[in-house]
């Protein structure tokens, strides 16, 4: 709890900022609103005030500040409107009963959580099939450990439209399937690098340890290999599932999708809704958050419980 | 059907060569260490093509390396020109941007404790969060020009370098500093001297990790508006026009420009790190 109160003051320190960035960037549209409403405000003209700084604007229309901060759509929504709209848009409609019809982020939420946990549960184990191939396989390991490592400094995400069209065009229906692959191809890389070192940790006297004793092979993968391997598997899972969730909403960013939060995203900005991409954000951020913090949790339990709490 | 067989032919014959190969007592040789992986990335698309022949598949779904190298020899001009656009106008511009204000950020907050312990959590969150959802914020702020995707760069590289640079930082232990102390050296000198120098294998880290995500970010903002250039555009149109084949095109250029845009950064780290345990020949 040491390092409670500096984070809770750096948060409350990017809150300010936030705030005080929020009437500069909101000015010209709180002015030209004023302006409809035939209000006074110098300059008259939208024109006239595109040459101006907004920080003249501010000087001279200290009035219409407090209306920057209350637009229907902000260039930049202050923390309280973007909370407002993801509690409209969740916890309201639940209290409600109606938390999952179309309109609330739960339903998004769950699409992106469905695809993003098949993803991940598919690239995971994929991963750690191919880990185990590359470490026993001398002949896999020098063919397919340098392409895996190639393969983390490619935009794999470009991808992400073709596997839409591709999954179409072979006839698969709905989303689901195609961006699971693609959260499943963005998990893999790192697990399969992660279980590599992990399966490759125990020292060579621990190995000669567990021949002394005569362990057959699978006995040295499931008492040795495999639980020392366990700290990089989670550290990798951590990047694995975070990558999941870019890739989902990554595959429901190209136009067509209609469900989950990267739609959302999408939709709120065709449609000049700047408050519900906001709002979408702030729940991905929030899953996000939850979904590695839950990994954590596993990782600090399940290390305590093998001992190997560091 | 002939196609198809030779592709498996040539599967099983390759296969057997590579284990062959790593078998073989030349193993551990250089010229054997890149002819495996090299061999094995020819079969994949000798087993693309086949199939892709073999079983007559549309080239609207799937078109064959060759038809995709012959779109890239023939359309070179647009690939250079959407490379321009988002790969040395978005990603580098804002790769720059973004890791020399992490770069300044961390030192500076690196003389006060308390910032240090309040941000290295939060931007080890933060890093870990899908940023590239803000690229239709910052695309509606800065216009549809290569100026938003390279703020997206900045936005997604910042945290990954800002957080391994904090952590480089604190790496000098304090038998080290106190001998810069004992050389009366005051904060700017051990700063450049000691504690950059130390911190220069983490920095890399976060550069490396950097380059990857600078492509993605000035690719993915494209989806939401560009001019009628750059490879993200051109991805997203030639899905919806149908012309796989330079979508192929313009994956394989993306793909060459992060492995040599992380490679030149793994180069300048060997450089700099010289003197670094992992930087040493076996």
């Amino acid at each position: 709890m040491r390092a409670a109160l500096p984070v809770l003051t750096v948060l409350a320190a990017i809150l300010l900022l936030w705030y005080l960035a929020v009437a500069p960037m909101n000015i010209r549209g709180a002015l030209d609103l004023a302006e409809r409403s035939g209000r006074a405000v110098t300059p008259e003209t939208p024109l006239a005030r595109q040459d101006v700084s907004v920080w003249r604007l501010m000087a001279q229309n200290p009035g219409q500040i407090a209306a920057a901060y209350e637009l229907d759509r902000p260039r930049l929504p202050t923390p309280q409107q973007v909370g407002g709209e993801l509690w409209k848009t969740t916890g309201e409609m639940a209290l409600r009963g109606r938390a999952m019809s179309k309109r609330s982020l739960i339903y998004h939420a769950a699409v992106t959580l469905r695809s993003t946990l098949w993803g991940f549960v598919l690239g995971t184990a994929l991963g750690i099939l191919g880990a185990v191939a590359i470490v026993y396989s001398r002949v896999v390991d020098m063919s397919l450990m340098p392409w895996a490592i190639i393969s983390q400094t490619i935009p794999i995400v470009a991808l992400a439209p073709m596997i839409i069209v591709l999954s179409s065009q072979l006839g698969i229906e709905g989303r689901g399937v195609p961006k699971a692959i693609i959260a499943a191809y963005l998990c893999y890389f790192p697990v399969l690098v992660g279980m590599v070192k992990g399966l490759r940790a125990p020292a060579p006297s621990q190995l000669d340890l567990l021949q002394t004793y005569s362990a057959s092979g699978l006995q040295v993968f499931l008492k040795l290999r495999l639980p020392s391997s366990v700290p990089y598997l989670f550290t990798s899972l951590k990047i694995g599932i975070a990558a999941s969730l870019v890739g989902t909403i990554v595959g429901e960013l190209p136009t067509g999708a209609i469900s989950g939060l990267g739609a959302r995203i999408l939709i709120g900005d065709q449609f000049g809704t700047p408050l519900a991409i906001w709002a979408a954000l702030l729940a991905a951020a929030l899953m996000a958050g939850a979904l590695v913090t839950l990994l954590d949790l596993l990782q600090r339990i399940t290390l305590k419980r093998m001992g190997m709490q560091a | 059907m002939m196609w198809l067989i030779f592709a498996l032919a040539f599967w099983a014959g390759a296969w057997a060569l590579n284990a062959a190969l790593a078998r073989s007592r030349w193993r551990d040789t250089r010229v054997v260490r890149i002819a495996v992986p090299v061999l094995f990335g020819v079969t994949l698309l000798v087993l693309w093509e086949g199939m892709v022949r073999g079983l007559g598949v549309s080239p609207v779904i799937l078109p064959a390396p060759s038809v995709v190298a012959q779109t890239f020899a023939a359309s070179t001009e647009t690939l250079w020109e959407d490379f321009r656009q988002t790969v040395l106008k978005g990603a580098l511009t804002g790769f720059a941007i973004g890791a020399s204000a992490a770069l300044l950020t961390s030192v500076a907050i690196d003389r006060s404790a308390f910032l240090t312990r309040g941000l290295l959590p939060i931007g080890n969150f933060v890093a870990a969060l899908p940023i590239i959802g803000i690229a239709p914020i910052l695309v509606s702020w800065f216009g549809f020009d290569w100026q938003s995707k390279a703020a997206v760069v900045v936005v997604m590289v910042f945290f990954p370098i800002l957080v391994n640079t904090v952590q480089g930082l604190r790496e000098t232990d304090a038998m080290q500093r106190d001998l810069m102390r004992t050389y009366a050296a005051g904060y700017w000198h051990t700063l450049l001297k000691l504690r950059l120098p130390a911190a220069m294998p983490f920095i890399f880290n976060g550069l490396k990790i950097a380059t990857t995500l600078a492509l993605i970010g000035a690719i993915v903002a494209e989806y939401f508006g560009s001019p009628t250039r750059g490879m993200g555009f051109r991805i997203s149109t030639g899905v919806g026009s149908l012309s796989i084949d330079l979508v192929w095109a313009e994956i394989a250029v993306a793909a060459l420009a992060g492995t040599a845009f992380y490679s030149l950064v793994a180069l300048a780290e060997r450089a700099v790190t010289f003197w670094h345990p992992s930087q040493r020949r076996r």
